[in-house]
């Protein structure tokens, strides 16, 4: 690699080592087909090698080169089957560089998240000559789109399900997270959904634990979901949480969780992107509803220099095929800038999206139809921030408010009233063509009057924000289009 | 009971000036606004009856509100509600769907409980409506 740059320039076909740049993983003048994956990488190269030459071995090792000149590639067109680097542009005012790489459709498996993944993320990311590596963003071509199905049931779907149209859902975490007994746990949800929320929710790490056994907690809570559909004369839902060790006990639960009747079922990002597919393909097969929480992304998504820009999963996830996931909530306590999280929106649920720096949307995507992702806004968010919500988030989204609906000083249902009173009053001014943004705390404290539930819930969260600073932001250079 | 669906249910029922007001938002949207009416709210009836057809060519807020008016005179004791509907590539959906009217005494659903083996029990959300219908 970047360690030769003393070597004599050799034929490309002797034995020994030869700058991947040299060997056709860096081709200026390529011009990206249609049917080509392309992928944006942010790197940042050790001291003394040439980006170029670093953008060139993310493309070689990421299709289908190794360290030294290996003749048997003369027995390949290796020229199709080579990634190749095509645009490496320097990022102002830092280290940094942005490489463009094109892979030609034939090196990836058709419907295979773990296939993709392999490949693109598989070997690079440990590169010695690189000093940091991060994904930033994947243009699919709709011909590698179509061999998935996506979500199982998308946005449309869900809502003509539900019988919900015109809102945000609502939702809520059941809180504590871990702790519970299986019957104290279902009278959360039965108040919960009572009260006005659409959906409750077992937390990421409430899988079957001593205190509370996945088959107990599974028959309160459809005690309380069915009590509530009864109260209300609406469809409610809990996310079952059927993560678990293995698929088989995944399946297990997720079977007895549609024998209950349950609308919709939950897994986490960490049962793996082949698990994530499997359940994908049963929930469309049983009419469940899948609800996907992101749990352990933090961990490659959220640093700027290092990992899987969180879009990228929002893409993956799409093709997998889940009907919800966590995509941020630009005002609550987990990190979020709000024009990232618009672009994750956008990814998650248009059909075609143009190139948007502002947004960290490095390419243009054409989903081909493929059905839409419902984004889930979740975690430190109360009924004071409606119109901020309905702003940043737009209509479909579902909002959970684990502690703005359970911390309620009035009770759980109470809290559950506030929320859909705030949300039904900000719609509302939207329709009727007023500023909610601006008026939205106007808008709330002219409902609060009548509410006794929303006036509780503005005095008690008045003061609540996050006001942190992001650590991921769009770098927003004019110069980032393809 | 009160029934919650719809999209403003937890509001007090608006005036004539605010059903205007939602459907010249459907209208500004190029959504069409049609009128439905049932006896039977149960949560999975999608299907109320139709008023007429989708007002699709309408521009003028009046001919909706008078529609809404004239269901509400032939059926005082059922629940009307109002549609918009979106016909756009991707969406195909209603967009915005709220009740209107509502009879004066709401009667609700029961919830009946089948026990089976292994503590499961079968539920069955019964309109009250229906039931006395079928006496």
């Amino acid at each position: 690699m970047g360690g030769n740059n003393n070597a004599v320039k050799k034929s490309r076909w002797a034995a020994g080592i030869t700058p991947y740049a040299e060997m056709g993983y860096y081709d200026a003048d390529y011009e990206p087909k249609a049917t080509d994956i392309l992928c944006a990488f942010r790197l940042v190269p050790q001291d003394g090698v040439e980006p170029i030459e670093a953008a060139a071995a993310i493309a070689g090792e990421s299709s289908t080169a190794t360290w030294t000149v290996v003749w048997t590639d003369r027995l390949t067109p290796y020229e199709h089957y080579q990634g190749k680097c095509y645009r490496v542009d320097p990022v102002p005012g830092t280290d940094q560089y942005i490489a463009y790489i094109a892979y030609d459709l034939d090196l990836f498996e058709e419907g295979s998240i773990a296939n993709l993944t392999s490949s693109i993320i598989g070997n690079v990311f440990g590169f010695k000559a690189l000093r940091s590596l991060r994904l930033e963003d994947m243009r699919i071509p709709p011909h590698y789109a179509k061999t998935f199905q996506g979500p199982p049931h998308g946005i449309v779907m869900e809502r003509e399900y539900l019988n919900k149209f015109g809102r945000p859902l609502l939702g809520a975490t059941v809180k504590p997270k871990l702790g519970l007994s299986a019957r104290n746990y279902g009278r959360v949800v039965y108040e919960a959904l009572r009260g006005g929320l659409d959906f409750t929710k077992d937390d990421e790490n409430i899988n079957s634990q001593p205190f509370m056994r996945w088959r107990d907690r599974y028959l309160f809570c459809m005690e309380a979901v069915n009590r509530a559909v009864a109260a209300t004369g609406e469809i409610k839902g809990h996310y079952l949480n059927v993560t678990a060790g293995t698929m088989e006990d995944m399946y297990e639960r997720a079977e007895f969780a549609k024998e209950l009747g349950s609308v919709i079922v939950m897994i986490d990002l960490t049962i793996g992107y082949t698990a994530i597919q499997s359940m994908s393909k049963w929930a469309r097969k049983n009419g469940v509803i899948l609800h996907l929480h992101r749990a352990g992304h933090g961990t490659y998504t959220r640093q700027k220099t290092h990992g899987v820009n969180f879009r990228v999963i929002c893409k993956w996830m799409r093709l997998a095929g889940v009907d919800h996931i966590h995509a941020g909530t630009v005002v609550g306590k987990l990190e979020g800038d709000p024009n990232a999280i618009r672009g994750y929106y956008n990814t998650l649920r248009a059909n075609q999206l143009e190139a948007d720096p502002s947004q960290g949307l490095y390419f243009e995507q054409d989903w081909a139809s493929l059905p839409a992702v419902m984004p889930v806004a979740s975690g430190g968010i109360h009924a004071g921030q409606m119109h901020q919500l309905l702003h940043y988030l737009g209509e479909d989204v579902v909002l959970q408010f684990g502690g703005g609906t359970i911390g309620h000083p009035d009770g759980i249902a109470q809290g559950a009233t506030a929320n859909r009173v705030a949300v039904e009053a900000i719609i509302q001014a939207r329709n009727e063509g007023r500023d909610f943004l601006n008026e939205g705390p106007e808008i709330l404290q002219k409902a609060a009057r009548w509410s006794p539930e929303l006036r509780k819930a503005l005095e008690i969260w008045k003061d609540v924000t996050f006001d942190f600073e992001s650590t991921d932001v769009p770098d927003a250079v004019a110069t980032l289009t393809v | 009971m009160r029934i919650t669906q719809g999209t403003f249910s937890y509001l007090p029922d608006f005036t004539e000036e605010e059903i205007k007001l939602q459907m010249r938002y459907c209208l500004d949207n190029g959504w069409a606004i049609s009128v439905e009416h049932t006896d039977d709210p149960h949560p999975r009836n999608s299907y109320w009856e139709m008023w007429g057809l989708p007002l699709f060519d309408v521009t003028d807020l009046d001919i909706p509100a008078g529609e809404i008016a004239k269901c509400r005179q032939a059926f005082p004791d059922q629940y009307i509600k109002v549609n918009g509907y979106d016909r756009t590539r991707g969406r195909q959906t209603t967009m915005l769907s709220f009740i209107v009217h509502r009879p004066k005494q709401e009667p609700g659903f029961c919830l009946e409980r089948t026990e089976g083996q292994d503590r499961r029990i079968q539920y069955t959300i019964r309109s009250k409506t229906q039931l006395a219908n079928q006496r």
